[in-house]
């Protein structure tokens, strides 16, 4: 078993197709590569890339509006290069999607040199969007809890991943 | 050069029953379509998006046809779209591009190369496996009826009259006839979409 302090791939898959997920919108960063690999194995599941994270949330929008449920995965990064497209397509559509954001330069220890993470919440907190952490996999309910308050206010909801995906289980 | 209204005015002789998304030609569109239920004007998100969106909802409805007009100022913005149309090749997904050459809605200025770039080769190198160009309606009328009862993914890029809008922004009349809100929510009742 993976400790249970870490993140396994197998959790966050769990936590997808226990909240309808059906199409996975993503752009691949330095840690989602076990992910990926669960996810492309998973019938259920449709991968989209997209060219650049701003495509993630008007191909996304559509998914919704044709009654699909989307996922987006992304690093925060891009997630900040996406600015513009998750206000109009996501806010402004009421797209109740969840993001599900790498969380790359963040740290319990000491202060991060990485700006990527100085400016994530900021960011998130400048366009009213709630977000939850998640570390290891005792944080994954608030992974379902991300997706209940999606679907409940219609609105995107982050969930920011604070570690690696540390590889399968068995 | 093409006028838009009146490609739209052929357009609409062979719609059949698809979903279209008129991009940045809503306000021409509008006064043509006999079935707005069908139709998904969403005015402008947020640029370069359009294409994204469409392909999102070929991908959700895969019996339903899907036809966009998308326009050269999104498109340059978000090239990479021909990449992922192409990775997926949805058979049901026509992409229209409306081109202008311009940011009509800004005062009319030149998009960057405006005259000189082929877009229809852009989307044939990206992996479209079907591209057409034109430049004149008369051609456009000849081929179309074949285009849309041909398998996508199709791209058809069509050049067409500028129409500059340059009023300050509070004296232009409204882009929409129907708010976002409305417009997703007749469509998903058309299509009996739980909301």
């Amino acid at each position: 078993m993976a400790d249970e302090a870490q993140l396994s791939p197998e959790t966050v898959l769990a936590q997808m197709k226990q909240n309808g997920v059906t199409h996975v919108v993503w752009l691949p960063d330095s840690e989602t590569n076990w992910l990926y690999t669960l996810m492309k194995a998973e019938p259920g599941l449709t991968l989209i890339a997209v060219a650049r994270e701003g495509l993630a949330f008007s191909t996304a929008a559509g998914l919704h509006t044709g009654g699909k449920v989307p996922i987006i995965l992304i690093q925060n990064t891009g997630m900040m290069e996406a600015g513009d497209s998750m206000r109009g397509w996501g806010l402004g559509l009421n797209i109740p999607v969840v993001m599900l954001v790498g969380y790359r330069g963040w740290t319990r220890h000491g202060v991060t040199k990485d700006t990527a993470a100085a400016y994530t919440e900021r960011f998130l907190n400048a366009f009213g969007i709630n977000y939850y952490l998640v570390e290891n996999d005792k944080d994954a309910p608030r992974i379902s809890a991300a997706f209940e308050e999606a679907r409940r206010n219609r609105r995107p909801v982050a969930v920011l991943v604070g570690d690696e995906y540390h590889g399968f289980n068995s | 050069m093409i006028v838009m209204q009146e490609m739209f005015r052929v357009f609409q002789q062979h719609r059949g029953n698809a979903i279209v998304i008129p991009g940045r030609g809503n306000r021409q569109w509008h006064e043509i379509s006999t079935q707005p239920r069908r139709d998904l004007p969403l005015g402008d998100p947020a640029m370069g998006g359009h294409a994204g969106f469409a392909l999102g909802l070929a991908l959700a409805l895969p019996r339903e046809k899907i036809v966009l007009f998308d326009s050269e100022g999104d498109l340059q913005m978000s090239l990479g779209v021909l990449a992922m149309v192409s990775e997926h090749k949805p058979k049901n997904f026509y992409h229209f591009l409306l081109d202008n050459e311009c940011y009509a809605t800004t005062g009319g200025q030149p998009v960057p190369n405006a005259a000189n770039v082929a877009y229809d080769q852009i989307a044939r190198a990206a992996g479209y496996p079907s591209v057409h160009a034109y430049t004149t309606l008369e051609s456009l009328t000849i081929d179309i009826g074949r285009i849309l009862a041909a398998p996508g993914p199709v791209f058809v890029a069509m050049k067409i009259v500028p129409e500059i809008e340059n009023r300050p922004m509070g004296q232009r009349p409204p882009r929409l006839s129907r708010s976002r809100e409305q417009v997703l929510a007749d469509f998903s009742a058309e299509l009996g979409i739980a909301g």
